[in-house]
């Protein structure tokens, strides 16, 4: 491909590089998050050389995919989570999401966004800026949208939202450099992010802070103590499950480890 | 109660649960009220809508491709459009395959007999391992290069989830999950990543449903063995101006008879070990895209077209030596394989097949891309057939000295299409199960429905159509 040419010699590719499958040595992880059929895959091959199947139909990638890649001197391990519309449902694919944004601790979460659709996939944004403020969100698709007449302001979702909004178009990789910056700010602690969390009434959140000391003393080590209050509240059953039978902190061990279900082949292939 | 003494999650439970008593009922409805009008302010504020154009080519194609009465012909046709140039184009680079792969085989053992190598050590080598691999190369490279390509675009294109929203409704009359539909599309490519796709199914029921019937749509590795027997049996009982389609057609109907399986054994099992009804739910129609083309070569040709011929190299050659084995060692002056193929006649013969080709599937179970180059070879190990260089020879050989009839291709398609997962699908089936004992029922239910529907058209066609 003759445009290859033209990559290397542009500054840009010198900060950044494909580190394929390796595996070990990073020094951040960084999660992937987003509705079904968003692009998530198309940008994760984008920024890893690998090549996970990208077929165009929701629920393509079931497990998640782990690839590397390295940015202006920093090593990040990309993780690509199942497409999901909640983290809220015990379905095996949220439950992998949910699961490793909360015990996985990632450095920054990329939730990618439909442009096109942007208000279906802002219920998806605001869960996971409930479990984690190290967020920056990706809108792809804006060619698509920009066929549609559809135009998003990232400035005014940025503001919103409270955490940086980048267009992009994974599938060109374009605008995917000044993703990355903002990636590595936010990785990094330099941005510091003021997460948009609707606040319930206040009895909802004078019993939120009741019980967000109890969790931390019961379950020493465990991330986001709020958003398991929220969930206790709420009556989720898998979390009293999880809290009751001491799987919170197996929970957070596990997720330190390799998913058994994880393999490279897998990430190689994409399920076939 | 304070948090400075011990505190067990057994208290923090029902500490939430008096918490929740003291709150408002309906509280969390206001909570999610505040989030829908949260995300529908940004959303105002950010999306500058001018006049919002949907898609609108998307909309019109969608509207035909999923309409009530064309979706499903439409389905079919373009099913049948994709075997039909991959039976078309396959035919002449297999046969120049097989023609200049057994000239070599002739060719290199002449050389080893000349260089003094004992005979044993010729034959095991290259009748025995070389000749697996080349039956294994010729009759299924071709028609994997020419059908994952296509079947690769389609899934790009974005045409796959329309297939599944065509055949929702009758995957919910079923009891099954829509998405299903889904897993089942994905088998096609290969049924061990169909059950891992399952995982987008979340009611547990319905997932084992899904997980038992996704084998009976033919996957990668029986799609060469169906077009093979589809091309060179069934339409060659036609004039050659109409064999081609009516080769594409035959594949079709047995894809067809898949999916009626896969409904009827959902059905079956919705009303018997996995009792249920069917979970709404709902099921996104992704745009039209336009498919990558450098993708679609390195998916379907690097990924699924080198990914299923290595594995099938990997247990031909071992199936080949085993073969070659059977047939040379000859107590009492008869073959291992003859012996085996014998004793299994009866039973072959029962279901319309006979002995050799059960001996075939018993040697090709780790891999059923196997099958036909396993047959031909135990055929062959008989010293029936000695030379064998084209598609065509192969059949007047197999109808004229081995007595097969058409009645022996449908059910051999049948059995292929309907019998027992592969060895990979197997152990996939226990890792997403973790149970012994689904996963023997989804070895075995396949294999018992293969032998009752092939022993039934077998004594149907006897008893009607004289065969």
């Amino acid at each position: 491909m003759s445009t290859e040419h033209a990559c290397e010699t542009c500054p840009m590719h010198t900060e950044m590089a494909q580190l394929g499958a390796a595996v070990g040595g990073f020094d951040r992880v960084v999660a992937l998050a987003g509705n079904p059929n968003t692009g998530k895959s198309t940008l994760f091959n984008a920024l890893t050389g690998l090549r996970q199947h990208t077929g165009n139909w929701p629920g393509k990638t079931v497990t998640r995919a782990e690839g590397g890649f390295q940015f202006g001197g920093v090593r990040y391990k990309l993780v690509d989570l199942p497409g999901t519309y909640s983290l809220l449902s015990a379905s095996d694919d949220e439950e992998v999401a949910r699961n490793f944004l909360l015990f996985g601790r990632p450095d920054c979460t990329v939730v990618v966004v439909d442009a096109s659709a942007l208000e279906r996939n802002l219920y998806l944004v605001l869960q996971v800026l409930e479990i984690t403020d190290r967020v920056v969100v990706a809108v792809n698709l804006m060619d698509e949208a920009k066929r549609r007449g559809i135009d998003v302001d990232t400035r005014s979702l940025a503001r919103d939202l409270g955490v940086p909004a980048v267009p992009i178009v994974a599938r060109t990789s374009e605008n995917v450099m000044v993703l990355l910056g903002e990636v590595a700010a936010v990785s990094a602690g330099e941005t510091v992010t003021r997460p948009l969390r609707p606040k319930g009434t206040p009895e909802f959140e004078r019993a939120v802070s009741r019980l967000v000391p109890l969790i931390e003393t019961a379950a020493p080590g465990v991330p986001n103590a709020r958003w398991i209050a929220i969930r206790l509240l709420d009556g989720d059953a898998s979390v009293e499950e999880a809290l009751a039978s001491g799987r919170l902190a197996e929970l957070v061990a596990r997720q330190q480890a390799p998913d058994a279900r994880f393999s490279r082949k897998i990430a190689l292939q994409g399920a076939q | 109660m304070s948090a400075s003494i011990a505190v067990t999650p057994a208290d923090i439970v029902r500490e939430a649960a008096a918490l929740r008593q003291s709150l408002e009922a309906g509280f969390r409805e206001e909570v999610v009220t505040s989030l829908y009008g949260e995300v529908e302010r940004i959303t105002r504020r950010a999306v500058h809508d001018s006049g919002s154009r949907p898609l609108e080519l998307d909309q019109r194609i969608d509207h035909i491709v999923t309409s009530r009465w064309l979706g499903l012909p439409l389905m079919l046709v373009i099913l049948a459009v994709i075997f039909w140039i991959t039976i078309v184009g396959a035919n002449v680079p297999s046969q120049m395959l097989a023609a200049a792969f057994f000239w070599f085989e002739d060719l290199a053992a002449g050389w080893f007999t000349q260089l003094g190598v004992p005979w044993w050590l010729t034959g095991f080598l290259w009748h025995g391992v070389y000749r697996g691999l080349a039956w294994v190369i010729s009759v299924m490279l071709p028609p994997m290069a020419i059908f994952f390509p296509l079947f690769t675009i389609l899934e790009d294109l974005g045409y796959l989830p329309r297939v599944a929203f065509n055949l929702d409704y009758l995957f919910k009359r079923a009891g099954a999950h829509g998405k299903q539909a889904l897993s089942m599309a994905m088998g096609f490519g290969c049924n061990a990543a169909g059950i891992i796709a399952t995982r987008v199914i979340d009611s547990p029921r319905e997932r084992l449903v899904a997980i038992l019937t996704n084998n009976f749509v033919p996957c990668n590795g029986r799609f060469p063995t169906l077009i093979m027997l589809a091309t060179v049996f069934v339409a060659a009982a036609f004039p050659p101006a109409v064999a081609s389609l009516v080769a594409a057609g035959s594949v079709v109907g047995i894809v067809l008879v898949g999916v009626l399986f896969t409904l009827v054994v959902s059905w079956a099992l919705s009303r018997t070990i996995l009792r249920g009804e069917a979970s709404a739910f709902t099921l996104e129609l992704p745009p039209y895209r336009r498919p990558g083309f450098a993708r679609i070569l390195y998916t379907s040709l690097i990924d699924r077209t080198l990914f299923v011929l290595w594995r099938a190299i990997l247990t031909a050659a071992p199936a080949g030596a085993v073969i070659w084995l059977l047939a040379n060692i000859t107590p009492g002056g008869v073959s291992l394989a003859t012996r085996t193929a014998d004793f299994l006649d009866p039973l072959g013969w029962a279901i319309g097949l006979d002995g050799v080709i059960l001996l075939a599937y018993i040697i090709a179970i780790p891999a059923n891309e196997i099958v036909v180059p396993t047959m031909l070879m135990v055929y062959m190990s008989q010293g029936m057939m000695t030379e064998l260089d084209s598609l065509d020879g192969l059949r007047v050989l197999l109808v004229d000295r081995h007595g097969w009839t058409m009645l022996t291709a449908v059910n051999l398609m049948l059995f292929s299409l309907l019998h027992n997962p592969c060895a990979t699908t197997i152990i996939t089936i226990y890792k997403e199960t973790l149970s012994a004992k689904w996963t023997t029922i989804g070895a075995l239910m396949p294999l018992v429905i293969a032998f009752a529907v092939t022993f039934l058209t077998a004594a149907t066609a006897r008893a009607f159509f004289g065969f």
